[in-house]
């Protein structure tokens, strides 16, 4: 059985905002039967200020769409539109106290179901750029399609490559195989065969940075995401910088947070876009960095 | 026990009679059988006591026929990779669109290798069109694996037929029976099975035993390669604990075999007719005249089968579902898509499995309690209107990217 928090739980068997509203001006359908999770969002909004005076859901769907959906009402209500559009999907699953990475497409549901529903308001036309594979990489929530066209954009030929661009088999790496046959299928597109061995593409080099500029720049990039983690009773720390590899250590409410792996994916991809290069970012306790280096 | 567990086809409680029986082999008689004094010897000869009673259960003509495994899954893939390594010129392999996936990753895995593999198509109702397979069969067909109950819906195939026009063929004939061991009265010796699997746990043994069912004469290459236990068939120290444990089930379930039949199914039939009685938009998948007496599949629709099972587990109830959810995976039950269901039906897909432990009491429970269920999530479908679906559902509500 799943995993689900507690909020969760409690939005699944008590729903918010469950079925028809009347009087609803934007209506937002968006989800896919085949895959067994849809929804229906229906808002009331007042044309002068543009607020949400209302929020209704139908879904059909698991526990976790339902959660989602009771969620994603009761955060929207009272807002303005363009408030509301600011909701993304992690703050829906946050709202939830996290969700499983099998299940943080239904965030992205609630989140696409309410573009639909204001486009519909505003009488502008929504069309969704979803498109959504197998999970293949369980621990950071990365499916096929995503891989298939990280491949094809980048013209990866290695697993290493694979888990650089998006991160998928960087943890447990039970997905190798997989990943494999998907480099296989895309590779073959391009007419090249896949060779396991292969060495991943040159990773980027750092752009002239100095040692110091560099760790000033990571300095940087964590300082602009603490005020974030800092509201949500959390902080981070730079323990060291070892070539490709950053070590931080995960404070306050941050630390053993469930949803500490999808933060620091988001801050590693902040870093890389800052320095230009593929980095790792690993989480550690203060002290355990001099203590590891006593058995090198 | 508390809780209502109609879930026997994922796993059975192992009877406590069977617990019993095997005590003694963890601590008191801890040999090794393949040892020559004493310790091992009692060990050993358990073992062959244990290898009579599962004979008995699957009427097999020599007790040399049974190799203890360490799971149903274990026992398929020995059976295939078996026959194809046997039988080098032959590069075909004929199963079905229904097969658990012990058999249908394996399948397709031998796909890469460049094996030729013919999945035959069900109807509605989860049958085989038996012509289909007739004209598939020939001599480039290594091996045929078909399995003799679903695990979803319960629904029979003719195994007992279809070996007999493998053989015709030359062909070798495996049958995954592991839903239907314990249930279904067996007389392998009769029969041209050349491979049978079966999984301790599903007939109230514990998990990590098997048995493989090896017709005598039939030309077998081990999978585990090694020492000379199980006849030098299945190398590695024998799980003497849970070999004798499922010596005792079996015994045990020959004894229950017409109480399966006769009670249980009745529990079963009561269980079905009263759920659908109450709950409209509702209906039996597979084939209800000839299914597993312990089976019952009903499809809800317009509403996610996980969404009910969660729900169904806040009464104490123990089910489970064929929708994409309940395991993670973008599509619902590959069985229900075989034989045709619409997604809306497919994913709100629930497997009622009962067993000989189950009551007249949890069967009227559960009656009492699921139409509530339904009803409440049907509430909040964007499918359904009041007391019934949405007038022309489809187009009620047709999501973007559906």
């Amino acid at each position: 059985m799943w995993d689900y928090s507690d909020k969760v739980k409690e939005h699944f068997f008590q729903p918010r905002n469950a079925g028809v509203l009347e009087g609803a001006n934007g209506v937002g359908d968006v989800g896919s039967i085949s895959c067994g999770d849809a929804l229906r969002l229906m808002l009331k909004v007042e044309p002068e200020t543009d607020i949400i005076l209302d929020a209704h859901f139908q879904t059909f769907g698991c526990g976790s769409a339902i959660a989602s959906s009771s969620a994603l009402t009761e955060m929207i209500k009272g807002k303005t539109l363009d408030e509301a559009l600011k909701v993304s999907n992690q703050d829906i699953a946050d709202y939830l106290d996290g969700l499983p990475p099998e299940k943080m497409h239904c965030s992205v549901m609630g989140r696409e179901a309410l573009q639909a529903a204001v486009a519909n308001y505003r009488g502008e036309e929504w069309s969704d750029d979803h498109e959504e594979g197998a999970l293949v990489c369980k621990c950071f929530a990365i499916d096929a399609v995503m891989i298939e066209d990280t491949i094809r954009a980048n013209d990866l030929s290695s697993v290493q490559d694979v888990t650089n661009y998006t991160k998928a088999g960087g943890g447990c790496s039970s997905c190798h195989e997989g990943i494999e046959e998907i480099l296989v299928k895309v590779m073959a597109e391009r007419g090249e065969s896949f060779k396991p061995g292969t060495p991943s593409k040159e990773e980027a080099k750092p752009a002239g940075m100095t040692n110091l500029q560099r760790i000033r720049k990571i300095e940087a990039v964590l300082e602009s995401v603490r005020p974030q983690l800092k509201r949500d009773g959390g902080d981070i720390e730079l323990l060291d910088v070892d070539g490709k590899t950053i070590y931080v250590s995960m404070t306050g409410a941050c630390a053993g947070c469930q949803m500490e792996a999808l933060t620091l994916q988001g801050i590693q991809q902040k870093l890389m876009e800052e320095l230009k290069e593929f980095i790792k970012i690993v989480p550690t306790k203060a002290g355990a960095l001099s203590r590891a280096s006593c058995h090198v | 026990m508390t809780g209502i567990y109609f879930d026997n086809n994922a796993t059975t409680r192992v009877d406590p009679a069977v617990v019993e029986a095997m005590l003694p082999y963890f601590t008191e008689q801890f040999g090794n059988p393949s040892s020559m004094h004493s310790f091992g010897n009692k060990v050993g000869l358990a073992i062959k006591k244990a290898r009579m009673q599962v004979q008995e259960l699957l009427g097999a003509e020599h007790d040399s026929e049974i190799i203890f495994t360490s799971c149903g899954t274990e026992s398929d893939s020995t059976a295939i990779l078996s026959a194809l390594k046997a039988q080098p010129e032959r590069k075909e392999i004929i199963t079905t669109t229904v097969e658990h996936p012990a058999i249908l990753t394996l399948c397709a895995w031998l796909e890469k290798d460049g094996y030729k593999v013919h999945y035959l198509k069900v109807d509605g109702k989860g049958r085989l069109d038996l012509d289909e397979y007739k004209k598939l069969l020939g001599d480039q067909t290594a091996v045929v694996s078909v399995m003799w109950a679903n695990n979803e819906t319960g629904t029979f195939f003719p195994v007992v037929e279809m070996a007999e026009l493998a053989n015709a063929a030359g062909a070798m004939f495996h049958t995954d029976a592991v839903q239907a061991v314990g249930k279904v009265p067996l007389n392998l010796k009769d029969t041209k099975i050349d491979m049978l699997s079966v999984s301790g746990h599903k007939l109230h043994a514990p998990k990590g035993v098997g048995v493989l069912y090896l017709k005598r004469g039939v030309r077998f290459r081990p999978l585990l390669r090694g020492g000379h236990q199980e006849r030098g068939r299945r190398a590695g120290t024998e799980n003497t604990t849970s070999i004798v444990g499922l010596g005792k089930a079996a015994e045990m379930a020959m004894e229950a075999m017409a109480f399966e039949n006769t009670e249980v199914a009745r529990l079963r039939d009561k269980l079905e007719a009263g759920i659908l009685a109450k709950v409209p938009r509702s209906f039996v998948t597979g084939n209800p005249d000839d299914r597993l007496p312990n089976t019952s599949n009903i499809a809800f629709e317009f509403i996610e089968g996980e969404a009910i099972l969660l729900l169904l587990n806040k009464f104490g109830i123990a089910a489970s579902s064929g929708s994409a959810c309940t395991s993670g995976s973008l599509e619902p039950s590959h069985v229900m898509r075989a034989m045709g269901i619409p997604y809306t039906a497919a994913h709100g897909t629930v497997r009622f499995s009962l067993s000989r432990y189950s009551t007249e009491a949890e069967v009227d429970r559960v009656i009492a309690v699921v139409p509530e269920i339904i009803a409440q999530l049907r509430k909040l479908s964007p499918y359904w209107d009041g007391d019934g679906p949405a007038a022309e559902p489809e187009k009620a509500f047709a999501p973007t990217y559906a």
